[in-house]
């Protein structure tokens, strides 16, 4: 598959920034809050669950497994693999899989996150582990 | 306090043109109220409510001012803005409206152009950064809750595909559908296929156009000429990721609205007659049957088989109009058409070969957004008096 698409660059916000800084450094990071133990993504500084402002970043292994996903056969910058994957430490987020025969992708399937340049900061994406 | 029984909708009406190159948007939105107004039997200088959605140019103030609405006599607007269920709401707060007495007679319009050029992308949450680079679109978005409902279901591309073949044995007799052949499951399963596991024709139609209704006081419906059909039950609901907890895309916010409009009414799934499902995809419909408790979690696929929703064949007939799969999609927003055609089976004023007999009970329900990412819906159960 060609990795030429072009990424948008993240927009960022104070809220998010540290997200993307380390992204910059190879990093992954979810939310958690240490109210109620429960981690969360896309980061909030409020956790969605409980409502506690004591949210701390931490860093995610990146493991995942596959929950769902669509292969779009069209589009103008060609085919590309839309899905959701599961963390390892709980949190489900939404995705493009990347650098494999997007054909092959499997419900179940391990992935692990890999980061894709954009003008700003990186995006994340997964490829199978 | 409940709204059932204290809205009637007395005015519909359905704009016949699919592609409209040579109209102005606001002046599909003028034709329609202008059809929904005089089908009720009434005047424009008559309203004193009014409901739009984001597809309304400039929003409820401008439309207003367009529409040429009596301003002395209009006194509630609601321009919530929910997708393709909007109009589902709006029919649900004009009821509220009404029983409030803060309005006796509402106008609620929808008209737009996809046909004829691209939509303005909506705009962007606090997601944007996190989900848009990803390029979810209505078919991949709803692919993925079909390639879930699959896995855990065991839902098939065959069942799915009964979803269209019904609704296409009711376009044929739809003059404006836009897709008016009978199609076979094996049509469905050799059309290319858009995102997997959707097929093109497990897709709905891009079209021009728009509808309207008028809900009015139970007192001025009866005074007017049409066949009464009052709202005795509504819900609405959202649902979204909500931080990547418990992710699970086989239900949809009708798993709540459903029973909300249900309980208000007093009735359950199996006494309605005729079912208006928005049907943006084959498996918007399957995961709606079964969040509207039409048949149970996972078993929509043997429910939708074998003609169970053609009319005159099935147990519960369904978009007797052809709805978006083959008829029409007005603004890529489902909802208007939903509340319409139920209307029309309600009086019936439906086209003979699908009317149903001694339709007293229908369902209208829709969503809004992506279902495979955030959405709303809203169910609305309406009552031939």
């Amino acid at each position: 598959m060609s990795e030429a698409k072009k990424y948008p660059a993240p927009v960022t916000n104070p809220e998010t920034a540290a997200f993307w800084d380390a992204a910059k450094q190879g990093k992954f990071m979810i939310k958690r809050c240490t109210a109620c133990g429960e981690a969360h993504y896309f980061p909030r500084a409020i956790c969605p669950f409980c409502y506690s402002d004591k949210t701390v970043w931490e860093e995610s292994s990146g493991e995942a497994t596959i929950y769902t996903y669509s292969l779009m056969r069209k589009s103008p910058t060609g085919p590309y693999a839309i899905g959701y994957v599961t963390l390892k430490e709980g949190p489900s987020l939404q995705t493009n899989f990347v650098d494999c025969d997007l054909t092959t992708l499997k419900i179940g399937q391990k992935v692990k996150v890999v980061f894709k340049p954009t003008d700003g900061a990186p995006l994340p994406f997964f490829t199978p582990a | 306090m409940t709204i059932k029984g204290k809205a009637y909708i007395a005015g519909i009406y359905e704009h016949p043109t699919r592609h409209a190159p040579d109209k102005s948007t606001a002046q599909l939105h003028a034709e329609v109220a202008k059809g929904a107004i005089e089908d009720a039997g009434l005047s424009k200088d008559d309203v004193d409510g009014y409901f739009c959605a984001g597809d309304a140019p400039g929003g409820a103030w401008p439309m207003v001012d367009y529409l040429g609405l009596n301003t002395k006599k209009l006194r509630h607007v609601d321009s919530t803005e929910t997708g393709g269920c909007s109009y589902i709401i709006h029919l649900g707060h004009a009821a509220e409206a009404i029983a409030a007495g803060k309005c006796s007679i509402a106008l609620i319009t929808l008209a737009g152009k996809p046909r004829t050029g691209a939509m303005p992308p909506r705009a962007a949450g606090a997601e944007a950064d996190f989900e848009t680079a990803y390029g979810a679109t209505t078919h991949n978005a709803y692919g993925m809750c079909a390639m879930r409902h699959m896995h855990d279901y065991g839902t098939t591309s065959e069942q799915l595909a009964w979803i269209k073949v019904a609704a296409s044995h009711h376009a044929q007799y739809n003059p404006h559908a836009m897709l008016k052949d009978v199609v076979t499951v094996e049509d469905v399963l050799n059309s290319p296929m858009i995102s997997d596991p959707l097929h093109r024709m497990d897709c709905c139609v891009v079209s021009d156009g728009g509808g309207a209704l008028i809900v009015t006081t139970p007192e001025i419906a009866k005074s007017l000429k049409k066949p009464l059909v009052k709202l005795i039950g509504h819900g609405e609901a959202m649902k979204g990721p909500r931080g990547g907890k418990d992710l699970d895309l086989t239900y949809s916010a009708g798993i709540w609205s459903g029973p909300r409009a249900f309980e208000e009414a007093g009735i359950t799934p199996k006494d309605i007659k005729y079912a208006s499902i928005y049907d943006s995809f084959t498996i918007t419909v399957l995961m709606q049957l079964e969040d509207l408790g039409f048949c149970k979690k996972g078993e929509g696929g043997k429910f939708v088989a074998d003609g169970n929703l053609i009319s005159g064949v099935g147990k519960l007939p369904f978009n007797t109009d052809g709805g978006g799969l083959c008829s029409n999609h007005p603004v890529n927003r489902g909802g208007m058409t939903k509340i319409l055609e139920a209307v029309r089976q309600l009086r019936g004023e439906a086209h003979p070969k699908v009317q149903v007999k001694n339709c007293d009970l229908a369902i209208a329900h829709g969503t809004g957004g992506l279902l495979g990412v955030r959405h709303a819906a809203s169910t609305a159960i309406l009552e031939r008096v």
